[in-house]
């Protein structure tokens, strides 16, 4: 039986929305899910190493007005220039920043309707992210307030990335953030999204985000998800991907911001020859918790997913990986392989690794491995030899081990820019 | 006065005595070969100048061009022109070649107060060294020695050695696992590369290399001591009769 947390901090908000928002139903259903399941403590499993304790004596609010941004502030958090970008503020779409619309086969638009001047409803999600599937997601249900709703009409082929930028302000002092996303990939379209969490602030605050990805047959999507909010933050997301055949996902995961971090990721392959690449990235310094949760769900045969995370953690920081890989008996032929690998520059980091393979087909490549190491002496005494000493060297090293999963972005731009927050990131850890 | 001085080194790892009293004398301009069976301490020699933190030096002196090499990291010894080629090169998946040698060429031009160079600079200067080593430009662009062979590992580490023009090159089995036209090439550049102001010390367990690099002259290291010195000549005789006669002979003292 797994031991739970007060949820009342959240009960009077969960009355709030439903005064305000639409589908009543469906959020009162939600709330009491979320309500019956409690917040989780260290004794459920899937939340053993990360402390969310501090949700549920924290008297949490809703955003207050956010202040009016500017071009200028949304800026630098942008990857490119987007023809279609998302700005949601708070958990609100900022109608004014955001580029929505809809033409040649892509319609990019707010979840509230919010800007909307015709019929923009993008209803193609299977309700994928569900209230079952974790404590808050089904929060999330309760709570959310707005977000980026996508749709690629078959067919269509989207080259400039399409971003959603998630920005918390100084209103949202311990505050909930609750927006969501909806990504709809019709046959055939192919298109890059760049979603990415940033604060203006540095006052507590709570994210709790859900995507909903749903692909049809034969789509393609590069899906590069940038977290890097204040380390006063608390973040936890949820990312549900339905996949029709011949669909290929591929997925950048960056987690370097907040306090404490969780990420899921579900991967349900939906139909025969599917493939599904998870590539993350997450880098500790502080005492931050960065937790990534993976689980892909092998229902069909013919499917290939290929999963590389790798963690860099510094100081006190303290990553976790779980990567559930579930192989049902149809799925023969199944191709799957798991890496997770994390490099500890201290000897207060620490990291949790779990590979979870359940494989009930006999027919199948499944591997994994994990590995947990400090930077390699040979190495270092090479690059010695070689003039190359110290903060150089680490660098180099440092830069080196995390090089294999951002060469695996495909979009130029989007890898660039990557890139660039990961070598911030480590020049800044390394000292 | 000799651009490199070993005198009675004894050096220890994990608390046996490996070189148990080594004294050697390298003049600028000179090629020495360091021959001897497994286990005689040939490696540990190379590694001890290079500066690896696994060996203890426990007495003896090392001057390299009058400085106490002892007293430098190993980081120092190659800013001071130190250069050892690896036996087993290390593999850094990760860092291309050009990113590697340039890293690295900087970091000795910064140590001696030079300006660094800029990336077309370098590639100016690599071009040419990459001349040495037979190379084309493609091998740039790879990441340093992962996924070589074992020849082109050998060649990367002489062609780092073209790029650093190190005064004291130290190559540790640098013939080991090389065909016939690997070998070629690695000997012809370090041959390209010597200079009347640099020494060469070449640790090998085979006299073939010899035939391609002609030394001045050829130590045989057995026990952790230097059991016999002559000529080039002295491979041959190694070559000839093996190491027996003369490790039997340092077991004795």
């Amino acid at each position: 039986m797994t031991a739970t947390l007060d949820v009342t901090p959240f009960a009077d908000l969960a009355a709030q929305s439903l005064e305000s928002g639409p589908a009543g139903a469906a959020r009162e259903a939600a709330f009491a899910r979320f309500a019956a399941v409690g917040i989780p403590t260290s004794k459920d499993e899937e939340w053993r190493f990360t402390p969310v304790r501090h949700l549920g004596s924290t008297r949490y609010v809703a955003p207050a007005a956010s202040p009016r941004l500017t071009e200028s502030d949304i800026a630098p958090y942008l990857v490119g220039t987007p023809e279609y970008r998302v700005i949601v503020v708070d958990g609100r779409v900022d109608v004014g920043l955001s580029r929505l619309g809809s033409a040649g086969g892509l319609r990019v638009a707010a979840l509230s309707g919010a800007g909307a001047t015709g019929a923009t409803s993008i209803t193609c999600a299977g309700d994928s992210a569900t209230i079952t599937t974790t404590p808050f997601a089904a929060l999330n249900a309760a709570l959310w307030t707005d977000g980026a709703a996508l749709h690629v009409a078959d067919g269509t082929t989207i080259d400039t990335p399409i971003e959603i930028l998630h920005l918390a302000t100084a209103a949202a002092s311990n505050a909930v953030v609750t927006p969501r996303t909806v990504l709809c990939v019709g046959a055939g379209a192919r298109a890059t999204v760049v979603e990415s969490f940033v604060s203006l602030t540095s006052e507590p605050y709570f994210t709790n985000t859900a995507c909903e990805i749903v692909m049809e047959e034969g789509a393609w999507l590069e899906h590069a998800r940038i977290q890097r909010e204040s380390l006063a933050a608390t973040h936890i997301g949820l990312t549900t991907v339905h996949q029709a055949t011949e669909s290929h996902y591929r997925s950048f995961t960056l987690a370097l911001g907040a306090k404490v971090s969780r990420h899921n990721l579900h991967a349900h392959l939906d139909a025969p020859n599917v493939e599904s690449l998870l590539y993350g990235l997450y880098i500790g310094r502080g005492e931050q918790l960065l937790d990534n949760h993976t689980a892909i769900f092998h229902d069909h045969p013919d499917c290939n997913s290929w999963e590389v995370y790798k963690g860099v953690l510094a100081d006190k920081s303290h990553g976790v990986f779980n990567g559930k890989v579930i192989v049902q008996p149809a799925a023969q032929k199944t191709d799957a392989k798991q890496t997770n690998r994390n490099l500890l520059l201290s000897d207060t980091a620490k990291v949790d690794t779990k590979p979870q393979l359940e494989i009930f087909a006999d027919d199948v490549k499944c591997t994994h491995g994990a590995t947990v190491g400090k930077l390699n002496e040979q190495q270092r005494f090479y690059l010695r030899t070689r003039g190359i000493a110290g903060r150089e060297a680490e660098l180099m090293l440092i830069t080196a081990f995390v090089a294999e999963v951002l060469a695996e972005i495909t979009h130029p731009g989007v890898r660039e820019v990557c890139d660039g927050l990961v070598r911030a990131e480590i020049d800044a850890l390394v000292g | 006065m000799a651009l490199l001085e070993i005198k009675n080194l004894h050096a220890t790892a994990d608390g046996a005595e490996i070189l148990k009293g080594i004294t050697l004398s390298i003049d600028a301009g000179q090629v020495h070969a360091i021959m001897g069976p497994n286990g005689s301490g040939k490696s540990t020699l190379a590694q001890v100048l290079a500066g690896h933190p696994a060996y203890q030096v426990t007495s003896g002196s090392v001057t390299f061009g009058g400085e106490d090499l002892l007293d430098m990291e190993a980081e120092e010894r190659a800013h001071a022109g130190v250069f050892l080629a690896f036996q087993y090169p290390v593999e850094i998946p990760g860092v291309t070649n050009a990113y590697f040698l340039r890293a690295s060429y900087n970091a000795v031009r910064k140590a001696r107060g030079l300006e660094e160079l800029d990336p077309m600079e370098f590639l100016d200067l690599l071009e040419e060294r990459l001349k040495i080593v037979e190379w084309g430009p493609e091998i740039m662009e790879r990441a340093v020695n992962f996924g070589f062979s074992g020849g082109e590992k050998k060649r990367n580490e002489i062609l780092q050695m073209a790029v650093l023009e190190p005064r004291l090159a130290v190559l540790d089995e640098t013939d080991s696992g090389l065909d016939i036209d690997a070998l070629r090439i690695v000997a012809k550049g370090v041959n390209a590369l010597r200079r009347p102001d640099s020494a060469t010390l070449l640790v090998t367990h085979y006299q073939r290399l010899l035939d391609y690099i002609v030394p001045d002259q050829v130590h045989v290291l057995a026990g952790g001591r230097i059991v016999k010195s002559g000529g080039k000549e002295l491979a041959l005789e190694l070559e000839a009769r093996g190491y027996e006669w003369l490790a039997n002979g340092a077991e004795g003292k």
